[in-house]
């Protein structure tokens, strides 16, 4: 199938001569339609100039963006504009316009081509409730919280019946609740609209929380693309590990063996450890452990330490290889 | 009424009592000065917008991380020219312009004759105003809408002017009583008004009374015209929750 957004080689600098920073390098992805696409990455890995990138309002020196096959880039400013209307963004600063009501800032996108007012009113109406803020009408942004003012955004960011939706940084001002029920709503946009939505975030728990694929950016460069089950539960690239374990992981000498544990979706609370130490009677030591529960399902990994006898250490890797959803791994590298 | 007033003022050393005090209440003179104080200022204050506002508008626009980037020497030019008006003062500046005055009104003396020099003065100090205005706008809304397919134009119309219009009623209130100020001073080569009658009769023949009159007068019209444009800006910002 034909991505529905395709980004090839990009590459990006600011600034000229010695001060040059590379933002993008030669970066390559695919969003395909419906799909909800993480790109997660510290600050200053490039994910807010990739995504800027998409709609072009930063224009890349290098490789091209492909909107159902076709390149933007090559695209006369008037028809630029017309393409935007087809891939709506929203902002972590939410970006409304201050002097305007609720209905007002989502009748803009209406006013720009025209539609006649009393249509476009109407329309708006219909966003507010889908949006969940029929009742907020007639108030200005300053009247808003910040979760109802990204609901407001999201509205005037619908009302141009895009196809994609980029959302750059769109929960990190928000509160974890707000968060979660302004992902909620992308969720459910993306559902019954069909929309596909474009996640950017330096949040693990956003990326989890709904996204199907994420690409990790690093310095400009893709690190790692892949499901999110896969990419967050084993980690290929230094920068995938980075991410998952933000902390380091947690240090605790061992003298024997060291196993990374994954999970990979089965049940959270199946007590692992603690059955395997009742029905093997061997102890391990949880050097480090970065595990989430996601829809009643366990994700993430665990280090753990064996004991040093060979016996016991085979015995308890046997028994975590008969779990299911559960995979392990030894770690040969482990520095304490 | 007016005799005893006179007599009071002339018994406690207000030499050209009778005179001044004839002068300050005719029916017509103080009306008619306020009058001539406030419409060349108001005429020039418009014209003004309409030179500076547009230009303001291209200082924003047209920079190199503008909306609208221009070729740099237009905008140096651009600068220059502006840079260059406002750093002469405005009593020179007046003179300077006597030419320019004759050209377009045919007389480079009385009061109409000062819209232009007042004009010719205000127009790059709006530029100014409209542009520093402009420049409080938070760039991400800007970026907000051109993501929604917003042309230059509509920009400029639709996002950058309204967004700014508390800002820009501010500039407009300071940009009027300058003007009014200026003009004045331009008394001094034929205007009338205020300034005029502090000038001529105030100074120039020691009628001291009606000197702080005028002044007086001068500085409620200031007030007036400051607490209105504070109240409009107030009144337009919807950024200020009104309760």
């Amino acid at each position: 199938m034909e991505p529905i957004i395709e980004i090839r080689n990009l590459s990006k600098t600011f600034g000229t001569g010695q001060a040059q920073v590379a933002a993008l390098q030669n970066v390559s992805l695919q969003v395909q339609k419906g799909d909800i696409f993480g790109i997660i990455g510290l600050s200053g890995a490039g994910k807010s100039t990739l995504v800027r990138c998409i709609n072009l309002l930063e224009r890349p020196e290098e490789g091209r963006v492909l909107f159902h096959g076709s390149d933007l880039m090559g695209l006369k400013e008037k028809e630029l504009r017309l393409q935007r209307r087809k891939i709506s963004m929203i902002f972590q600063s939410f970006n409304l316009l201050d002097q305007r009501t609720a209905l007002d800032n989502i009748c803009f996108p209406l006013e720009l081509v025209g539609t006649p007012k009393k249509e476009a009113r109407k329309r708006a109406m219909e966003l507010l409730e889908t949006v969940g803020l029929p009742d907020k009408a007639d108030a200005y942004p300053v009247q808003l919280s910040g979760g109802q003012k990204q609901r407001i955004a999201i509205a005037r960011a619908l009302a141009s019946d895009p196809e994609v939706l980029l959302c750059d940084e769109a929960t990190s001002a928000l509160d974890p609740q707000t968060t979660r029920d302004v992902l909620r709503l992308l969720q459910d946009i993306n559902k019954r609209l069909g929309i596909t939505v474009i996640i950017i975030t330096h949040d693990m728990t956003v990326i989890e929380e709904i996204c199907g694929k994420v690409a990790i950016l690093n310095h400009g460069q893709v690190a790692e693309i892949g499901q999110v089950t896969e990419v967050f539960s084993h980690p290929k690239s230094e920068a995938g590990r980075r991410l998952v374990y933000p902390d380091g992981l947690p240090f605790e000498l061992s003298e024997g063996r060291v196993i990374r544990v994954a999970f990979n979706g089965g049940t959270a609370y199946q007590p692992l450890i603690a059955s395997l130490a009742i029905d093997c009677g061997v102890v391990v030591n949880i050097l480090g452990a970065d595990t989430r529960n996601i829809d009643g399902k366990a994700y993430g990994t665990m280090l753990l330490g064996l004991p040093e006898s060979e016996t016991e250490a085979a015995k308890a890797i046997a028994y975590i290889q008969s779990q299911k959803d559960i995979t392990i791994e030894e770690v040969r590298d482990y520095h304490a | 009424m007016l005799e005893q007033l006179i007599s009071f003022l002339e018994s406690i050393g207000v030499s050209k009592a009778a005179e001044q005090i004839n002068f300050l209440f005719d029916p017509v003179n103080i009306p008619f000065a306020v009058w001539e104080t406030l419409y060349a200022p108001l005429i020039a204050t418009v014209l003004a917008y309409v030179i500076g506002l547009p230009l303001g508008v291209l200082l924003v626009t047209g920079e190199e991380t503008g909306i609208r980037p221009m070729r740099r020497g237009v905008m140096t030019g651009l600068n220059t020219v502006i840079n260059l008006l406002r750093s002469i003062p405005f009593l020179i500046l007046m003179v300077m312009v006597f030419p320019l005055s004759r050209l377009i009104l045919g007389t480079s003396i009385g009061t109409a004759a000062t819209i232009v020099p007042l004009t010719v003065a205000a127009a790059p100090y709006v530029a100014r105003l409209v542009e520093s205005s402009l420049r409080e706008m938070d760039r991400g809304v800007i970026e907000a809408a051109q993501s929604m397919g917003c042309s230059t134009w509509q920009i400029v119309t639709k996002v950058m002017l309204p967004e700014s219009l508390p800002g820009l009623i501010n500039g407009a209130t300071n940009a009027t009583i300058t003007i009014l100020s200026y003009g004045a001073m331009a008394g001094n080569i034929g205007g009338g008004g205020l300034g005029a009658i502090s000038l001529m009769r105030g100074h120039g023949r020691n009628q001291t009374l009606v000197l702080y009159v005028a002044v007086v007068i001068l500085v409620l019209l200031v007030q007036t015209i400051q607490s209105v444009g504070t109240a409009l800006s107030v009144k337009a910002d919807k950024r200020i929750s009104h309760k």
